[in-house]
């Protein structure tokens, strides 16, 4: 099977999680295209550890399991706050710093 | 290529299964349906990783992610109190991201497509990576980046629980913010300043 199959599926799920980035407006949901993108990479590594017959990629996927579940949960930290004194979680509404 | 049709016939079913999911990511109007969707794409994910002989890998995305990171992600639209049933989650500039993304993956599937022409990967071997072997690099080539990630998930649940925190018996700690402040002073009606608490 060429290993391109895998390469461009990866491609395109990180692509799904850009415009989830980019287009959603929930904070939370935000989140979940991030975790999207993390996962296209993971995709990409195993492909390789399977191409090149190293095991090292397979190490690199679970290292990026364990910073993304850190993220998520700094990440909702910090979405919790602001839902506490905001009282929502739009993030178009959060544009204080904005010039 | 008779040799792998039935792992192509797999990785298809699953690629397309995963890309309807993702997409329905990212366009569900509904904040659970989304989340269970990315559900739907990490399992997906799950079965590409056993087909590429990664059995470790998979068992901890099902794991850590699906049974994780997903529960933890349904509690935050719990307690951010995510709207029932359908609401709107798209901004503005979603046409402009669509074109961004759209852009990206066609630049980026040219250069793959044509970087990795020919090369296979061979669906040869009759045994899985073993979780001993993955073990074995870990705690001889990357056992330093192993101690690094686990400080890291330290620091990260010291910095979740710091950063949530509801301060203890401490009036100016920013929860009110200055519309709840103005009902509460001039009445000295105290049910204002507690809905917070109930609301929580």
């Amino acid at each position: 099977m060429p290993v391109q199959y895998f390469l461009v599926l990866s491609m395109l799920i990180f692509c799904i999680g850009i415009y989830g980035v980019l287009a959603r407006q929930n904070a939370v949901l935000v989140l979940l295209s991030i975790e999207l993108m993390l996962n296209a990479v993971n995709i990409n590594f195993i492909a390789f550890a399977a191409h090149l017959d190293d095991i090292s990629g397979h190490v690199f996927a679970l290292f990026i399991i364990a910073v993304a579940a850190a993220e998520v949960g700094v990440g909702l930290a910090i979405v919790i706050l602001i839902y506490r004194n905001r009282r929502t979680v739009d993030v178009d509404e959060m544009s204080l710093m904005k010039w | 290529m008779s040799g792998d049709t039935w792992q192509q016939v797999v990785f298809w079913v699953f690629a397309v299964g995963m890309t309807f999911a993702a997409l329905r990511v990212v366009t569900a109007q509904n904040v659970v349906h989304a989340a269970l969707y990315l559900v739907g794409t990490l399992l997906g994910a799950a079965a590409l990783f056993l087909l590429l002989f990664a059995e470790f890998v998979a068992w901890a995305q099902v794991l850590l992610y699906v049974g994780a990171i997903v529960v933890l992600m349904l509690f935050g639209l719990m307690l951010t109190r995510a709207d029932i049933g359908k609401g709107n989650y798209d901004n503005d500039q979603r046409w402009l991201a669509a074109l961004c993304a759209a852009a990206l993956f066609g630049v980026t599937s040219w250069v793959i497509l044509g970087t990795f022409e020919g090369q296979e990967i061979s669906f040869a071997r009759t045994e899985g990576v073993t979780t001993q072997a993955v073990g074995d690099l870990i705690f001889s080539a990357y056992v330093l980046p192993f101690e690094v990630v686990s400080v890291l998930l330290l620091a990260a649940l010291v910095g979740a629980v710091v950063i949530a925190r509801r301060d203890v018996g401490d009036e100016s700690s920013g929860e009110i913010t200055h519309e709840t402040r103005a009902r509460v002073e001039p009445g000295g009606d105290q049910t204002e300043e507690r809905t917070p608490e109930v609301v929580r």
